[in-house]
């Protein structure tokens, strides 16, 4: 409670309701006209120690642990939009932490106790629902695969189960078990994951980090970098120049575009990834599905709406929208696993534009210029990863120094040859 | 999206495969500092937003690769070329 009152109220202009049901039943009391604003909309000052670009996630995840855990609170959000206008409003909501390298797997468990704990730490309802994450398989080859999975994540201390076809069918009785053309044979089952909802993530990552102090400058691009001997300090923007000590770059879809200001070419490429949600319908899904035999993957909103989505469109796009051909794979991904869904309406489709690093997995490092960090390459995975991505790049930022987890996601493994490649395809990105 | 091949004619998105940026050269593995040409070739890419050269292939059609200049903002094809053996169109 006190984290929440009196300093906040001199430092930032307005007091910060704590949400709790006694303020609920007060509020309610008096007809619900006294909440304030969860955050202030800030107007930039001259200079930070740090500013971070891109108010999606994992910037603002970023500048709640730096200014919660490290105590640098003087710290500006850059948002050339509004906060959340990129991925991290646009996802299917799919969080876990079923990884397979060792690289990759305790950053994913670490964000999975994160989530675990986020709605106390941010006092804010992120709907987090660990209603469990099912990968179905359809052929021997791929049980042994999964199984594999299975036992990495469970050598890592993270649950997983295998499950046959029979406990598939009791939890799904739904599914095409009757001379499906890729016949299920199991699944494997990750109980603690599920979803959470992205909107209020954002949101409540915003309130926690204004609360601190942070200033989150909303409509505020940035357009160049401000370098004096070879070293970045500051940027400039549509809202003037802003100089910093240290600049975080975290903004997804668009980073080749904002290392370009800074003559950086990066290991990337922008792709388009789609997604679908119905007319609402009454419970259906308990949890996340996802097919083994294509690329198509589900689950039911608790508004009642099916979220789902399959691949990539495939090219490099900077559109946020996709193609007929995706949408058709998508729908028939749906129909070969639950042909019931035949009969549910689409109601909304869209497309985001993700940041595909050459090997499937994130970078969270400093750059060869001095003064500037970088936290990219999320591909279509990149919100299960919002809290440890902002913890991560909040020590690096704070430390110098990569995050214990986080040690893999190095810019110079592809050169060095240590690549973190879960699907073991290569450097095409359209295929990770 | 169409693509309009030489051959073919204009023809849907899904008869194509994308392969990516249509400026990849192999670089000479005999010059001093080929590591850092073939980490260049392999792993960087420019990534613009606006006209992007690239490389498709009409898999459902002449099974010709074709050079294709698109925008990735608006998805608007520019221009359609074979590629030439040097790599230029
Ligand atoms: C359709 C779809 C489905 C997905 N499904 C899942 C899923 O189920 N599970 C999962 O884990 N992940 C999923 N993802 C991936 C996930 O959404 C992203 O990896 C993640 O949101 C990226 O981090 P972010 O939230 O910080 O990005 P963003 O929200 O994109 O934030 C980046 C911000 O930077 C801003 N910006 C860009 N350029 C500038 C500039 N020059 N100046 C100032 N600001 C700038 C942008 O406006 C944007 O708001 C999905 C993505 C999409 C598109
Ligand atoms: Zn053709």
């Amino acid at each position: 409670m006190a984290r929440y009152a009196g300093d906040s109220t001199a430092r930032l202009g307005f007091a910060l309701m704590r949400y709790s049901i006694f303020n609920l039943v007060r509020q309610a009391l008096s007809g619900h006209r006294a909440w304030g604003p969860a955050w202030r909309d800030a107007a930039p000052k001259s200079a930070y120690d740090v500013v971070i670009i891109g108010g999606g996630g994992h910037g603002l995840a970023t500048a709640h642990y730096l200014a919660k855990i490290h105590g640098i609170s003087n710290v500006a959000v850059l948002e050339k939009g509004w906060i959340g206008s990129g991925n991290a409003g646009r996802n299917t909501t799919i969080i876990r932490s079923n990884y397979l390298l060792a690289g990759n797997n305790p950053f994913y468990e670490w964000s999975m106790k994160l989530w675990e704990g986020l709605e106390q730490d941010l006092n804010y309802n992120a709907m987090v629902s660990q209603r469990g994450v099912l990968n179905l398989y359809h052929s021997d080859a791929q049980r042994d695969t999964y199984a594999r999975r299975g036992n990495a994540m469970r050598m890592h201390g993270v649950d997983a189960e295998l499950l046959d076809a029979e406990a598939v069918r009791r939890m799904l009785p739904f599914l095409d078990f009757n001379g499906a053309r890729f016949p299920i044979h199991g699944g494997l089952l990750q109980r603690r994951g599920g979803t959470a909802r992205h909107d209020a993530v954002v949101w409540g990552y915003a309130r926690a980090a204004s609360d601190r102090g942070v200033d989150i400058i909303q409509n505020c691009e940035v357009t160049g970098f401000i370098r004096e001997a070879g070293t970045i300090v500051g940027v400039e923007t549509t809202r003037g120049s802003i100089r910093a000590g240290k600049i975080g770059m975290a903004v997804a879809g668009s980073t080749s575009r904002v290392a370009e200001l800074a003559g950086l070419k990066l290991p990337i490429e922008s792709h388009v990834l789609q997604a679908f949600v119905s007319e609402a319908i009454k419970p259906f899904i308990p949890g996340v599905v996802t097919f083994g035999a294509g690329h198509f993957y589900i689950s039911q909103s608790d508004k009642g709406g099916l979220v789902f989505g399959g691949d990539l469109d495939g090219y490099n796009s900077y559109a946020q929208r996709g193609n007929l051909p995706t949408v058709e794979d998508v729908c028939e991904g749906a129909m070969a696993l639950m042909p019931a869904i035949g009969r549910v309406r689409v109601l909304r489709s869209w497309g985001g534009v993700m940041d595909m690093s050459m090997d499937g997995s994130p970078i969270i490092d400093r750059t060869v210029i001095a003064g500037l960090y970088l936290n990219a390459g999320w591909c279509y995975g990149g919100f299960k990863a919002t809290p440890a991505s902002g913890w991560c790049f909040a020590h690096l930022l704070a430390r110098d120094e990569p995050h214990a987890v986080a040690r893999a996601y190095r810019l110079d493994r592809f050169a060095t040859g240590h690549l973190l490649d879960e699907r073991g395809v290569g450097a095409q990105p359209n295929l990770h | 999206m169409r693509i309009q091949c030489p051959f073919c004619g204009e023809r849907d998105l899904s008869e194509f495969a994308y392969l990516g940026d249509a400026d990849f050269r192999r670089p000479d593995p005999d010059a001093a500092d080929a590591e850092a040409r073939f980490f260049n070739a392999v792993y960087v890419r420019d990534n613009p937003a606006g006209p992007h050269d690239e490389l498709w292939y009409h898999a459902s059609g002449c099974r010709s690769w074709l050079r294709v200049t698109r925008n990735t903002r608006t998805h608007e094809i520019l221009a359609v070329n074979f590629p030439t053996p040097s790599g230029g169109s």
